[in-house]
């Protein structure tokens, strides 16, 4: 066969959604809902990576890539986190138990799980950030004696804006990992921590030569964070960030999202500070 | 006296202070506790502290008629609370409230402002740390401003 013909063909096969079925739509906030999927076709298990994505398509409407926010060990069921914005992820809150939605990959970089092992890891989300950061932090529990100190640090809007609330207090009656959530403003009900999420590091109880640090969030919030880490000196290749950027292909094809030398889908969306440091912030990327 | 001098020299805010300017700011402290939900100041009220934070949490307040008191920001363990006492007409801008049982060292405003003028290089080393604690709040608040998790913010992705 023509080489070129069975790379197009393989292009093609990548680029097919596969039809997965709600199982189960729970509203986590006003704005933001947790979608779990299971196949229709295939063995039932979907295997990915921590802070890997899927492009999810709404037939009719369009694609969108969302990571993948379940247990990467509980592979029976699919878990994607949306924040409701737009055109498509605004169809999709509207989607109930048994709808069909379309599923392919799962793509890009994932968080340094492994490669962290014997290290602190300090863990900060920013608003639907958290997500993208769940499979790592389950897999990290998971394990939790091949770690030094864990610590979540969590900044969202308001306090009815905290994503997976419960999961977050049961975590935080465990007395090994730190978590500490601030909210940017709220009322007198709320006796959390108040201020963004940059005001946490400069004492959260981790140790900077030994830390792996995980960021997922708005650009801005991950730039004034590593801002604040490297401060306390925590080096660049221990500093993990997840990108976005629009995309099309989700494979490296389309060039859509480009970033500098990188492709979004495929180089990351995972990136340690020290690859992109010189892109990160420049305005026209 | 002792043991607040200690504690003084301690604390992130006076840390590497010299002996002579940690002796010079003893003069004008004195340990305090505070209840949770009990006030430590109230706005319009005279700013005549200004509190070391040992321990504990601090709300900083703003009465609005719609919603009632709205938390601007929290402060806590091994940071510094109020500049008011530094600037006239030396009174406070909003309420400050105890969300946990807060223990800390309140200075004397005017007893500060005494020595600082009769020591001009206590009173530059005091402003220096002041500018600085003054410059990481500017920086958290224009973050606040941004409102960068409303999903109405303008797109961040192209
Ligand atoms: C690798 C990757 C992983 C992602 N993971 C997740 C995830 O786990 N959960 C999730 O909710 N989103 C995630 N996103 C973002 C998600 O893909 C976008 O929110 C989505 O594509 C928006 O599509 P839409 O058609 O709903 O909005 P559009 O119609 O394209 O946009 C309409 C408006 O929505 C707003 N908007 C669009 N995108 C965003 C955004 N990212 N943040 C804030 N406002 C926005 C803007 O105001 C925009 O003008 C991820 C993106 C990437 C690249
Ligand atoms: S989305 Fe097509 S190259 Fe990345």
């Amino acid at each position: 066969m023509d080489p070129m013909v069975s790379h197009y063909e393989a292009i093609e096969l990548q680029m097919v959604p596969h039809p997965y079925k709600i199982h189960r739509v729970i509203k986590e906030t006003h704005d933001t809902f947790t979608l779990e999927l299971k196949s229709n076709t295939s063995n039932g298990k979907f295997a990915f990576r921590a802070g890997q994505f899927n492009m999810l398509y709404i037939f009719g409407v369009g694609e969108v890539p969302i990571s993948i926010s379940g247990d990467p060990n509980k592979m029976e069921t699919l878990v994607h986190t949306t924040r409701a914005v737009g055109t498509v992820t605004k169809k999709m809150a509207k989607l109930k138990k048994g709808d069909v939605i379309g599923v392919r990959g799962p793509y890009g970089t994932n968080w340094p799980v492994k490669a962290a092992i014997g290290n602190d890891v300090v863990i900060i989300a920013g608003g639907i950030g958290l997500a993208p950061l769940r499979p790592a932090i389950y897999q990290i529990i998971s394990q939790r004696k091949h770690y030094g100190k864990i610590i979540l640090l969590y900044g969202t809007r308001t306090p009815a804006d905290i994503l997976f609330r419960h999961e977050l207090e049961k975590l935080k009656s465990r007395l090994d990992v730190d978590i500490y959530v601030t909210v940017d403003r709220a009322t007198r009900e709320w006796n959390g921590n108040v201020g963004v999420v940059t005001t946490l590091i400069p004492r959260a109880p981790f140790d900077p030569i030994n830390t792996t640090a995980m960021i997922c969030g708005p650009e801005i919030m991950m730039r004034y964070t590593i801002g604040e880490l490297v401060k306390r000196g925590v080096s660049h290749e221990n500093i993990f960030v997840s990108m976005e950027r629009n995309m099309k292909c989700g494979i490296g094809f389309c060039g859509h999202c480009q970033y500098g030398t990188e492709f979004i889908c495929k180089d990351g969306p995972v990136f340690s500070y020290a690859q992109i440091k010189d892109l990160f912030g420049k305005r026209e990327l | 006296m002792d043991s607040l001098e200690r504690i003084l020299q301690e604390h992130p805010f006076v840390k590497n202070l010299s002996p002579e300017h940690i002796q010079l700011i003893v003069g004008c402290a004195k340990n305090v506790v505070f209840e949770p939900g009990q006030f430590l100041f109230k706005e319009d009220e005279e700013a005549s502290e200004f509190y070391i934070l040992r321990s504990g949490k601090v709300a900083l307040e703003i009465y609005t008629p719609e919603y009632g008191p709205i938390t601007i920001q929290t402060v806590g363990e091994g940071e510094v609370l109020g500049w008011s006492w530094l600037v006239p007409p030396y009174e406070w801008r909003f309420d400050g409230r105890a969300v946990e049982l807060t223990r800390a060292i309140a200075l004397d405003g005017k007893c500060l402002r005494g020595k600082c003028e009769q020591d001009p290089k206590l009173g530059y080393e005091l402003m220096k740390r002041l500018a600085s604690v003054f410059e990481g709040r500017l920086y958290a608040m224009r973050l606040q401003l941004l409102d960068i998790y409303n999903s109405k913010a303008p797109k961040q992705t192209k």
